[in-house]
């Protein structure tokens, strides 16, 4: 943040006509800038608009571009679709708990990996670290016969449980907690905190801003999951929102409003989320990878 | 005694602290990959457990010759997937944050959030959503060639072409990590060499060339390993825009694992797949850490 304010200054001593000045540069520069950023948000916003336009059987041939704001496609997707909203609660109840585990349990690691000195410390974070290029489909047959074999299939827990297991998290502490400085450990022990005290009142509080992009992603990543999903959830009240969708497709074949109001609803929840959110996102995209 | 006691009193909390995070990953990461390993040469069934195959590596040999090699087929799929998708996203990122990097801090964050808002969507709804781009009917694609004057083109039908049109899909998601590790690295470099660079007469195209691109060297070898490794993944997309597989002609790594795993419950087989994956990720991350190992401190 600090690199970019310090560049904002040339911009703003400039005067206004040296900014928007008409150079091949500059309208190059626009050009490109607004194609490209049309594409990259056009097929959400056309699954919006579709989704917002009263449509039964198929979409007119002339696609529609303005939505009508209206909600006919949302309301019969919820009176012909008895567990959309079950899918959702159990997108939502998924997410939350992955969420929490991952915000106590890998700062906790990440504060033991930066800041203390135990023997096997190294082998342990390498190993740790050395799941990142293990492709998670490798983990799918066994983890399905485990979770077969303790009768967690068609059920949330085996999608909660396997989602504890993500490296990323540790990591992304370990980073933040190495730049707080040792000698605030030191002086809460000073001042009598045990060891959990000083987890509790020194660096957790202190980590907020990287447990914050934590949870975000956390959460998103296993909003948005599918694969893992699709494997482990077979009765249609079971699924999460993704694995509904993906199945209205068959379900309702010929009611395509249906279709676009479920996948653009399904959708809405991160979009909302990252308006609010952005800052922390991008923030969390980079603390991720440049440190690394 | 005392000494145990003396270690629990001086490492105990240490070993507190990470117990969660290993226990979870020995129970769902460690046991499954090795169990995953010895399936791959089993043959193995839900009612009778596995059993060796003879020879050991049989597995590995059906895995490649399956219906007529299809994992050749998906393999090579794969391949120009992550060949044409990473290529693509290396060079608009690097476009996209080159040119927005002079526009100042506001209009900078916004363009950013633009391309990055459509990857916090499920890569099944984005797939779902370039399905319907793609009806051939009514697909907003289909117009457009409709009023350029083109014949009709069945984009996800035609077995030719069905897997074209999801690397198409693929290359117009434009990659918004990168534009947002491009940006940050960029932001980095000091402003004194482009003023130095426009003493000595350069373009802003040399300037580009010679001072951007290679001062962000690091992020772009981080980058094209990050996108090789999500390539080599590809499933939602495909599932969800070719759910037929088109005649066997889109499919990918994963969708035969998906498919030799759980639609057809050949545990065997599938393991032997994952692990050429494995393989191919491991030969790539390896590639990274010797590449990195001079420019990263730890």
């Amino acid at each position: 943040m600090a690199l970019e304010t310090t560049k904002v200054f040339p911009t703003l001593t400039e005067t206004p006509k040296a900014r928007f000045r008409f150079d091949g540069m500059n309208i190059l520069r626009w050009t490109i800038l607004i194609v490209t950023s049309i594409i990259a948000l056009f097929p959400m916003y056309w699954l919006f608009a579709n989704a917002f336009t009263p449509i039964t059987s198929n979409p007119p041939l002339t696609p529609i571009l303005v939505p009508a704001f209206k909600l006919d496609n949302f309301e019969r997707l919820l009176a012909n679709n008895k567990f959309y909203l079950n899918w959702m609660v159990n997108s939502l109840v998924v997410a939350c708990v992955v969420t929490a585990f991952h915000c106590l349990f890998d700062t906790m690691a990440g504060y033991a990996f930066a800041k203390k000195r135990f023997p096997g410390r190294n082998l342990l974070f390498v190993l740790i670290l050395s799941t990142l290029m293990i492709p998670i489909h490798v983990t799918f047959i066994p983890l399905y016969l485990i979770n077969r074999q303790l009768g967690l299939i068609d059920s949330l827990w085996a999608l909660i449980l396997p989602g504890t297991a993500w490296v990323f998290g540790i990591f992304l502490m370990r980073q933040y907690i190495q730049t707080l400085p040792g000698e605030l450990i030191d002086a809460a022990k000073i001042d009598g905190c045990g060891e959990w005290g000083v987890f509790r009142y020194v660096i957790f509080p202190l980590s907020l801003p990287a447990v914050a992009a934590l949870a975000i992603f956390t959460f998103v990543r296993s909003w948005n999951d599918f694969l893992w999903p699709v494997i482990a959830l077979n009765k249609p009240q079971n699924y999460t929102l993704t694995v509904g969708v993906a199945n209205l497709q068959g379900e309702f074949m010929t009611d395509w409003g249906i279709i676009f109001s479920g996948a653009a609803l399904a959708a809405l929840p991160m979009i909302i989320f990252f308006l609010f959110f952005q800052k922390y996102f991008l923030e969390g995209v980079r603390m991720g990878a440049l440190k690394g | 005694m005392t000494a145990v006691r003396a270690f629990i009193k001086k490492y105990g909390w240490s070993y507190f602290f990470i117990l969660p995070s290993f226990v979870t990953f020995m129970i769902f990461t460690f046991v499954p990959v090795l169990w995953s390993f010895v399936i791959s040469f089993q043959d193995y069934s839900l009612v009778r457990g596995g059993k060796w195959v003879t020879p050991l590596y049989a597995n590995y040999v059906e895995a490649f010759t399956l219906l007529n090699g299809i994992f050749i087929v998906a393999i090579r799929n794969t391949a120009l997937y992550t060949l044409f998708t990473v290529t693509a996203a290396i060079l608009l990122g690097l476009i996209i944050s080159s040119l927005i990097q002079p526009l100042g801090h506001r209009l900078g964050a916004f363009f950013r959030a633009a391309y990055y808002l459509p990857a916090v969507t499920s890569a099944l709804i984005v797939g779902l959503t370039w399905a319907y781009i793609f009806n051939a009917q009514w697909g907003f694609a289909t117009y457009l060639t409709r009023m350029v004057g083109a014949p009709p083109i069945r984009w996800l039908s035609d077995p030719d072409i069905a897997f074209w049109s999801v690397v198409l899909s693929a290359v117009l998601t434009m990659p918004a990590t990168a534009i947002v590790l491009f940006s940050a690295a960029m932001g980095g470099i000091p402003r004194e060499y482009y003023e130095a660079a426009e003493l000595d007469g350069a373009n802003p195209i040399r300037k580009w060339w010679h001072i951007t691109v290679p001062l962000v060297k690091s992020t772009t070898l981080y980058l094209v390993v990050l996108y090789t490794i999500a390539s080599f993944e590809v499933f939602e997309r495909i599932y969800i825009m070719v759910p037929s597989g088109v005649g066997n002609s889109t499919q990918t790594i994963v969708t035969q694992i998906y498919n030799n795993g759980f639609k057809d419950f050949d545990f065997g087989i599938a393991s032997a797949q994952a692990f050429v994956l494995f393989a191919m990720i491991a030969l790539v991350a390896i590639f990274q850490f010797r590449a990195l190992r001079s420019d990263v401190e730890y």
